[in-house]
């Protein structure tokens, strides 16, 4: 390795890494949630796995400077397949003592911690509660620290664009963004794209977005304070084209492409709630594709519009978080009982109420199986990671369609807003969803059966506008084959035996349930939703030490896959670790007589590895 | 609409076999009969009518119409509409209430559906009671009203479900009564030409829990000096000889006898047809005993529809931005090959 005095022409050292985890935070004005973004982006476009974690306040804008106001995006990328988005950090970037405070804590020692040294004044380090400035004081000294003046040189980096103040400030984010770019080895050039589309119609603030990445970068190449930038390496993949994508705008898309694959118009019935909201925004941009969407007056007209299209014959769409659903549960019993198809998406949230709105929890599940008066079965999916929304946005409608039932489908905050590279398919190479609807009848055929069943015990989807099918649908029960209402005791229980029976009919229509690793052996790990990723990680990292351990992921939660309870009874102990109080293992042990342990949280964060890995090993003992 | 080479339906063709369950005497039946004659008179086509109903006596109404029907529930029949006419826009959709139904638990969603100007019928029978479960108050119950929840009486104020309508900025608002059968099938007919939405209140009877609640206006000794029957570009004159109108005085209405130096161009004029909802709203605060209580069409003036614009996007963004394919979409944006 050789240098040079030339300033400009430092060599530094490279030194390659694995995997990195990365995250940056600040006030929730500063930016960071575009910093992650682009910092996501980027390394996807690399060819790094990638999987990312965004954490915001409920408050639009919390107090500046405090703890309560900071937001933060961590990413984790490598030179590997991943599941999670990394549980301690090895570079933190703070922009205000508040940040510093509230994320200190992740940061792996010896790791890389970049502060902007000009926010740390006395008023905001006493909002953080610091009595001296941690900076001067000898309390970081297990991290590598860079105290940058990013305020500064932000603003002289924008000098003579005619800016105010504010104007300038606000670009500090890009500063960050081009340091953390030069540190990890990243191109700025999609970023730079990013600044040119985002901010054609005003060119000074994209010329000062410019300046202050480029100055970030810079600072990164020619301060002597860095010693030397990391590199990971592309991770091998299954081979194909990709793209970065979230769990809303994945699910959207594959909303979308349902539709398309039986040839439907999609019709979403909405009202906006965190986290789902952004599935809203998303479908509302693609009206070309024959997407209608209905922003309603409320939930219940959500969801009830919706009923209303599939009546029509339409793919019906409602989504919502979980006080939402709770609204809506009068409804998709209706949908129930009329046995129409309809797609209930709900992004779970932190409750119960209002709860926890920005942070995650998995804590519906019985909602979804049980939230409706009588007995009211409706078949539940699950997504286990952003990409994965994709696949089971098709799968729903696929079942909703061959069962004539509403569906829920299951993600979570964490999922939804969460990233990872998406394999991008071909439309031709996807199987079409069959629907069929019946045809015509003469006036001497006999009479239309609205409720005569198939034998998966689907009705038919007789649609408004063909002759001589005329029905009546409706909440009262229906007699068994004609559909009129009927108050009679022995059809009221024949029909709830029906429906009961045509949901678990769906378990011999969905593939079985896979296991990684070993079929039998101590511990099985049974997870569902969004903690797929850390338990998959975990019990990966015991097997190799030789572990008897397994681990068999749940997509379909309702009804089960017809071998789950034999694989469970193949392990001595089940562990089923969820972000609620056990509600899948509530379900397991109801269903299985399995004496399943649980590993709950409740803390509006996802597990982290290491805690999957200690609980399982503590079983194995 | 039927084309021409389909048979005329007589009114019985669009009954269904159902055993229609609704009490001996109630006002629900002239309104079903009167439905049935509408659609013979307009020959209207089974396959493309729907009526979607919410829940309570009136809401069984769908089981009766040998048409596609959907009895949703409490209160939230215009969503249910709503959704159904904006992705099929080929259909004509009715919706069927009752005044706790639609300005109850469905208040606001009745709200919304008037003010998006949805496509619709939406035909709200008004007895001022609950009859379903037995007899309590509704929100269009007399302040005062004594049933079974309301042992004291009643001490909610009424809501003026057509002042509610005019004021969401219904396009079209009328209003019948049950035994005024011609009346209400000429209003009925006119609803159903108005494109976009009509609301349309009748008064109607519930001789179990509210025996009378219109006594006033069907009884044959009365009915000429309670009720005003509306005629566009007329005077509102009324009166068994029809010798009494109505004047306006500054902002108020007031009850006038025509001659003694009053003519007929001294009394407000009906214009159905006016943007300006002010004239239409005044008319829905004339009650009953201070006023004679208008019926027939307030108000039919044209506006865009709800269903038209969601799907007119729809075409625009399709004009736009080309033929739609999910491929070029997938490809878009900052992709990357993996080896």
């Amino acid at each position: 390795m050789s240098t040079t005095t030339d300033e400009t022409t430092v060599v530094k050292e490279i030194q390659p890494l694995e995997e990195a985890t990365v995250r940056f935070c600040g006030d929730s004005g500063d930016g960071m949630q575009l910093a992650g973004t682009q910092f996501s982006n980027t390394s996807a476009l690399a060819g790094n796995d990638i999987a990312t974690f965004p954490d915001f306040p409920a408050e639009i804008r919390a107090p500046r400077g405090t703890l309560a106001g900071v937001s933060g995006f961590q990413i984790h990328f490598a030179s590997h397949d991943i599941f999670t988005p990394g549980e301690t950090v090895d570079a933190l970037v703070a922009m205000n003592p508040a940040a510093l405070k509230t994320n200190l804590g992740d940061l792996k020692r010896n790791g890389v911690l970049i502060v902007n040294s000009n926010a740390f004044d006395k008023k905001a380090l006493g909002q953080a509660g610091y009595e001296n400035n941690p900076i001067e004081d000898d309390s970081l000294t297990a991290y590598q620290v860079f105290s940058v003046p990013m305020t500064s040189m932000t603003r002289g980096a924008v000098e003579g664009l005619d800016l105010s103040q504010k104007e300038a400030d606000r670009c500090r984010n890009f500063f960050a963004m081009g340091l953390v770019f030069w540190l990890y080895g990243r191109s700025m050039e999609p970023t730079l794209r990013f600044i040119d589309a985002k901010f054609s119609k005003l060119p000074a603030i994209a010329e000062a977005n410019r300046r202050a990445l480029k100055a970030g970068y810079n600072f990164g190449e020619t301060t002597d304070a860095f010693r030397s930038s990391y590199s990971v390496e592309k991770a091998k993949l299954p081979p194909g084209k990709y793209r970065n994508m979230t769990g809303n705008q994945a699910l959207a898309w594959g909303l979308i492409s349902a539709a398309k694959l039986s040839e439907k118009k999609l019709f979403l019935g909405s009202y906006p709630i965190t986290p789902a909201s952004d599935i809203l925004h998303e479908l509302s941009k693609y009206k070309n594709y024959d997407v209608l969407t209905f922003q309603a007056e409320d939930e219940i007209a959500a969801v009830c519009a919706a009923i209303g299209a599939a009546y029509g014959g339409e793919m019906a769409l409602t989504t919502t978080s979980g006080p939402g659903m709770a609204l809506k549960g009068e409804a998709m019993g209706l949908a129930m009982m009329l046995e129409l198809p309809l797609v209930i998406v709900d992004v779970q949230r932190g409750g119960p109420s209002t709860g926890l709105p920005t942070k995650t929890e998995q804590a519906d599940l019985l909602q979804a199986m049980f939230g409706r008066n009588g007995e009211s079965p409706i078949p539940i999916i699950a997504a286990r990671s952003p990409a994965d929304c994709f696949d089971v946005a098709i799968e729903a409608w696929r079942i909703a369609t061959r069962f004539m039932t509403p569906i829920v489908i299951l993600t979570d905050g964490y999922i939804a807003n969460g990233s990872e590279p998406w394999r991008i398919p071909n439309m031709a190479d996807l199987p079409k969803i069959e629907v069929s609807h019946p045809g015509p009848r003469n006036e001497d055929d006999p009479p239309f059966m609205a409720y005569k069943r198939n034998e998966e015990l689907a009705r038919p989807w007789a649609i408004p506008g063909t002759p001589g099918l005329m029905h009546r649908v409706g909440g009262l029960e229906k007699q068994d084959g004609t559909g009129n209402v009927s108050y009679d005791p022995q059809n009221h229980h024949h029909m709830v035996l029906t429906r009961a029976k045509k949901v678990a009919n769906i378990a011999e229509a969905v593939p079985p349930q896979e296991v990684m690793g070993s079929d039998s052996g101590k511990v099985l790990v049974v997870s569902w939703g969004g903690t797929y990723g850390s338990c998959r990680t975990a019990v990966a990292r015991l097997q190799a030490q030789g572990k008897s351990v397994s681990h068999a992921h749940v997509r379909y939660l309702n009804p089960f896959p017809r071998n789950l309870g034999q694989l469970l009874s193949q392990f001595d102990k089940v562990l089923v670790p969820e972000l609620n109080l056990g509600q899948l293992r509530m379900l397991l042990r109801d269903k299985f007589l399995v004496d399943a342990v649980g590993l709950n949280k409740v803390q509006g964060k996802p597990f982290t590895t290491t805690e999957i890995a200690e609980k399982i090993e503590s079983m194995l003992d | 609409m039927a084309s021409a080479e389909l048979p005329v339906l007589k009114p019985a063709d669009y009954g269904t076999d159902q055993d229609v369950r609704w009490c001996p005497g109630c006002g629900d039946y002239s309104i079903l009969a009167q439905m049935k004659k509408v659609m013979s008179n307009l020959n209207m086509s089974r396959e493309d009518t729907v009526f979607v109903s919410g829940i309570g006596c009136s809401s069984r109404f769908p089981y009766y119409m040998n048409t596609y029907g959907m009895h949703s529930v409490h209160g939230r029949a215009p969503a249910f509409a709503t959704g159904l006419k904006s992705s099929r826009q080929d259909l004509t959709v009715f919706v069927i209430t009752g005044d706790g139904d639609a300005l109850s638990i469905g208040g606001n969603h009745l709200m919304h559906v008037l003010r998006r100007n949805v496509n619709l019928n939406i035909i709200l029978f008004n007895n001022r009671i609950y009859g379903l479960t037995k007899g309590q108050y509704s929100p269009t119950s007399e302040k005062g009203k004594i049933t079974k929840s309301t042992p004291m009486g009643a001490i909610d104020n009424p809501i003026h479900p057509l002042s509610v309508a005019i004021s969401c900025e219904a396009t079209f608002v009328a209003r019948s009564i049950d035994v005024h059968i011609k009346h209400l099938t000429e209003t009925l007919e006119r609803a159903v030409a108005h494109k976009g939405v009509s609301f349309v209140e009748v008064y109607q009877n519930c001789n179990v829990f509210n025996d009378g609640a219109y006594k006033w206006a069907t009884d044959k000794d009365t009915k000429a000096e309670t009720v005003l029957e509306l005629e566009h570009g007329k005077p509102l004159i009324f009166g068994k000889d029809r010798d009494k109108g109505i004047r306006l005085n500054g902002m108020t209405p007031e009850v006038v006898e025509l001659g003694k130096g009053i003519s007929e161009d001294d009394l407000l004029f009906h214009d159905e047809k006016t943007n300006d909802p002010t004239l239409a709203y005044l008319l829905t605060r004339m009650s009953h005993p201070e006023f004679p209580e208008p019926i027939g069409v307030l108000r039919d003036v044209d506006a865009p529809c709800y269903d038209d614009a969601i799907n007119y996007q729809v075409q625009q963004a399709k004009e736009a931005r080309g033929e739609a394919s999910l491929d070029k979409l997938f490809n878009s944006g900052d992709t990357w090959i993996v080896d």
